[in-house]
């Protein structure tokens, strides 16, 4: 997938939240957050776009799950954490959860715990570039720019180059075969 | 693991990068703090116990709310209220403690070494919080954090500890660890108060207060033990205020506006520092409580988290 067609997904995906939000009647609680750190360069693009179509740019965050990791028993060692910055209260908002590639949903699991332990949104929706199915938990994004068939192996890449558009990609390795 | 170590007992041990694995881990922690619910589930089902043979009431609940900031259980277990007044040993009371399996073991002890000693004889990580006059190793991480959120940075920074350099393990982790991130160091007290060979570790020896403070980025001002009062180190508390005590005055005079005073706690007002001093601009000791908790956090999860224990396979 090249950089024209996923500025073209982005668009669509900035769109639909729109269209939503306003249906909703969430134009102005609507709030995002990236999950680091695939999710952030992302939602800072929906941002942009969201600000062209309702008027306004919501406010942004951004949240780092590894203390919310349901594997810590099974990483070789502990992993290394981000920072997480919520500049705002997420109190009644409609959230806009972004990631960049939706897989086993474990990520999300720990991103919804996370999020709602700075406090109770009205709703949250869950935005990604890419859905390459595999899912573990009973978890499904609420807007997905492209979905692929992708066998478990399989690494999918999602490369956003902020200023160099251009660069952007989103590549799926084949892994091997059992 | 913090690095290349399972246990945490000396900063000599430990080299700069794995000191700022620490120190990095430690600012994502202190955002932890501040959130409205201050609680996350990362050591959730580990436990941790407070093996405390010695006084104290900062460091143990420090390493407490870190641990339950952590969702880790925690039990805290007191010497004097313990089978050690019965008389058993310090191995034995650590691996009968060990059979309750916990992850981590913080352990205070009057006698340098114990930490140590009790890490060799358990399977799970050991935390020292404090051991004789050998080292306290989270209190100088957390000296180290203050430093670097003050000041941004310790290289080429200026740190001067007063005080009683030869009994205090603060002074030993501060040595340990803040000249691996670029900091000169200054060591000013009484003569009888300095470990002779001390200039070994890259520090120089000033018995002259205003020698050692003057144009210093940070001061470490150091708890005078009361039990050393009186013994031939120190005369008084008077003279040892007048010649190694910061009051207004001297801090006024002497001290560059941005210089920075940390304090391990609990401060003797009036001895090492006056109470303008300690509750004055200068002063740094309530921002060293909290990010002490950060610290141990961030310690606590390196050391328990990721790995499983060898206790548990």
């Amino acid at each position: 997938m090249n950089a024209a067609e996923i500025e073209r997904l982005v668009r669509r995906i900035g769109k639909d939240v729109a269209e939503r939000a306003q249906g909703a009647g969430a134009g102005h609680d609507l709030a995002i957050v990236g999950i680091r750190r695939g999710g952030v360069h992302l939602a800072q693009r929906l941002r942009r776009e969201l600000g062209r179509t309702l008027g306004a740019e919501p406010p942004l965050g951004t949240l780092d799950i590894a203390l919310y990791r349901d594997d810590l028993a099974n990483q070789g060692a502990a992993p290394v954490i981000g920072p997480t910055d919520i500049p705002f209260p997420i109190q009644g908002k409609t959230i806009l959860l972004v990631d960049d590639v939706l897989y086993t949903g474990r990520t999300v699991r720990a991103a919804l715990d996370e999020i709602v332990d700075f406090g109770r949104p009205r709703r949250v929706w869950l935005a990604v570039l890419v859905d390459r199915g595999g899912r573990e938990l009973p978890i499904a994004a609420d807007f997905a720019g492209a979905r692929l068939e992708c066998a478990d192996g399989d690494d999918v890449q999602v490369q956003l180059v902020e200023g160099g558009a251009a660069e952007d990609a989103v590549i799926v390795k084949p892994g091997r075969r059992s | 693991m913090i690095g290349r170590h399972k246990h945490c007992i000396a900063l000599a041990d430990y080299s700069r990068e794995e000191i700022l694995e620490v120190l990095d881990l430690a600012v994502s922690m202190k955002e932890v703090l501040r959130r409205p619910i201050k609680k996350v589930p990362s050591l959730r089902g580990r436990s941790i116990v407070n093996l405390f043979f010695e006084a104290s009431t900062r460091t143990r609940s420090s390493f407490e709310i870190a641990a339950k900031t952590l969702s880790a259980d925690l039990l805290n277990w007191t010497a004097s209220a313990s089978s050690v007044t019965k008389g058993e040993t310090l191995i034995d009371t650590a691996r009968n403690l060990e059979a309750m399996r916990p992850d981590v073991l913080v352990i205070r002890h009057a006698a340098g070494g114990a930490p140590r000693l009790v890490a060799e004889h358990v399977g799970c990580a050991v935390v020292s919080a404090g051991d004789g006059a050998h080292e306290h190793p989270s209190q100088g991480l957390l000296d180290c954090f203050t430093l670097r959120e003050k000041l941004g940075t310790l290289e080429g920074k200026t740190v001067a500890i007063v005080g009683d350099i030869s009994h205090s393990r603060v002074a030993r982790s501060d040595l340990h660890s803040m000249p691996k991130l670029g900091a000169k160091m200054r060591l000013c007290g009484p003569p009888t108060m300095i470990p002779a060979g001390v200039e070994a570790l890259g520090a120089t020896v000033h018995y002259d207060l205003r020698e050692a403070v003057e144009g210093a980025d940070a001061i470490v001002m150091l708890r005078i033990q009361h039990e050393r009062i009186g013994d031939p180190l120190i005369p008084g508390t008077r003279e040892y205020s007048k010649f190694w005590g910061l009051n207004a005055k001297k801090a006024a005079e002497w001290l560059k506006p941005s210089c920075v005073i940390l304090h391990p706690g609990p401060v003797n007002r009036g001895v090492e520092l006056s109470p303008e001093v300690a509750d004055g601009p200068h002063s740094v000791i309530l921002d060293q409580v909290q990010n002490g908790v950060a610290v141990r956090m961030a310690i606590l999860y390196l050391l328990a988290g990721g790995t499983e224990s060898e206790a548990k396979a």
